[in-house]
């Protein structure tokens, strides 16, 4: 039998939304920790969904975050509509960005963001096509 | 240390947390990029910036930072106190620079 999702919870997010921006992973983390989950964890998972939402905040026109917690790991999908990444190799490099000026002024842009989420998920996963969309999957172990 | 001696040391207002200034304080965090202050630890520390937007909240927010040091002179909008008090994040405003406070707290004997 296929194991079932102890819980699923979903969020819109807004492109280009930077007053917004943070809300979702901030619902996410105190839903983590109404159940219980150890602190360190739900830091890395704050973590991870954090700089995944604000990277549909600054590149893309919408998206969605999704939490699923499985019996054994808890995922988080970023869904979002909006520009692709064209070389998803340089995007996973430390310090390669394509965000303008006025996000660097908010403190990101640098070039952290991808990198950051694979330093705090056990698993990464990019899906993404030009002029359509991203999907970045991730993975943090119970 | 609490954020009370880092008040102190800071000669720093408070704007918001009265009543969390009992907070012990080991360790903090000083950087204006929010992507570099989510690869720092969260717990017992205190994040000092130069930036004053809602982002530095929502960034130490998701790492358990227990207490945000706004430099240089730089003063929060509305928006910033509104968020701070929902989040219950002390804020502390100081006119010391980046690398004054970082060496006032390094020396009071605040950690990495």
């Amino acid at each position: 039998m296929e194991a079932k999702p102890l819980m699923n919870l979903s969020f819109p997010i807004v492109g280009g939304d930077f007053t917004q921006a943070g809300e979702a992973s901030s619902r996410i983390k105190r839903a983590l920790q109404q159940i219980g989950i150890d602190p360190a964890l739900v830091r890395r998972v704050a973590v991870s969904t954090y700089e995944a939402e604000m990277n549909i905040v600054i590149h893309a026109w919408s998206g969605e975050l999704t939490l699923t917690i499985w019996p054994t790991y808890i995922e988080v999908v970023a869904d979002d509509k909006g520009p692709g990444i064209s070389n998803l190799e340089l995007a996973m490099q430390e310090g390669f960005s394509t965000a303008p000026d006025r996000v660097r002024e908010l403190g990101f842009g640098a070039g952290m963001g991808l990198p950051n989420i694979q330093r705090s998920s056990d698993e990464l996963q990019v899906d993404t096509q030009v002029g359509q969309g991203t999907r970045v999957t991730m993975k943090i172990n119970l | 240390m609490t954020l009370k001696d880092i008040a102190k040391i800071l000669n720093a207002q408070v704007m918001c947390g009265d009543a969390v200034l009992d907070t012990v304080i080991e360790h903090a965090f000083g950087a204006d990029l929010m992507s570099d202050v989510l690869t720092a630890r969260g717990e017992d520390t205190v994040l000092l910036t130069g930036l004053n937007n809602v982002q530095v909240l929502r960034t130490a927010e998701m790492l358990d930072i227990r207490g945000v040091v706004l430099v240089r002179g730089k003063r929060p909008n509305e928006e910033f106190l509104h968020l701070a008090d929902e989040l219950n994040m002390p804020v502390l405003l100081t006119s010391y620079t980046l690398f004054e406070t970082c060496g006032l707290l390094y020396r009071a004997g605040v950690k990495a």
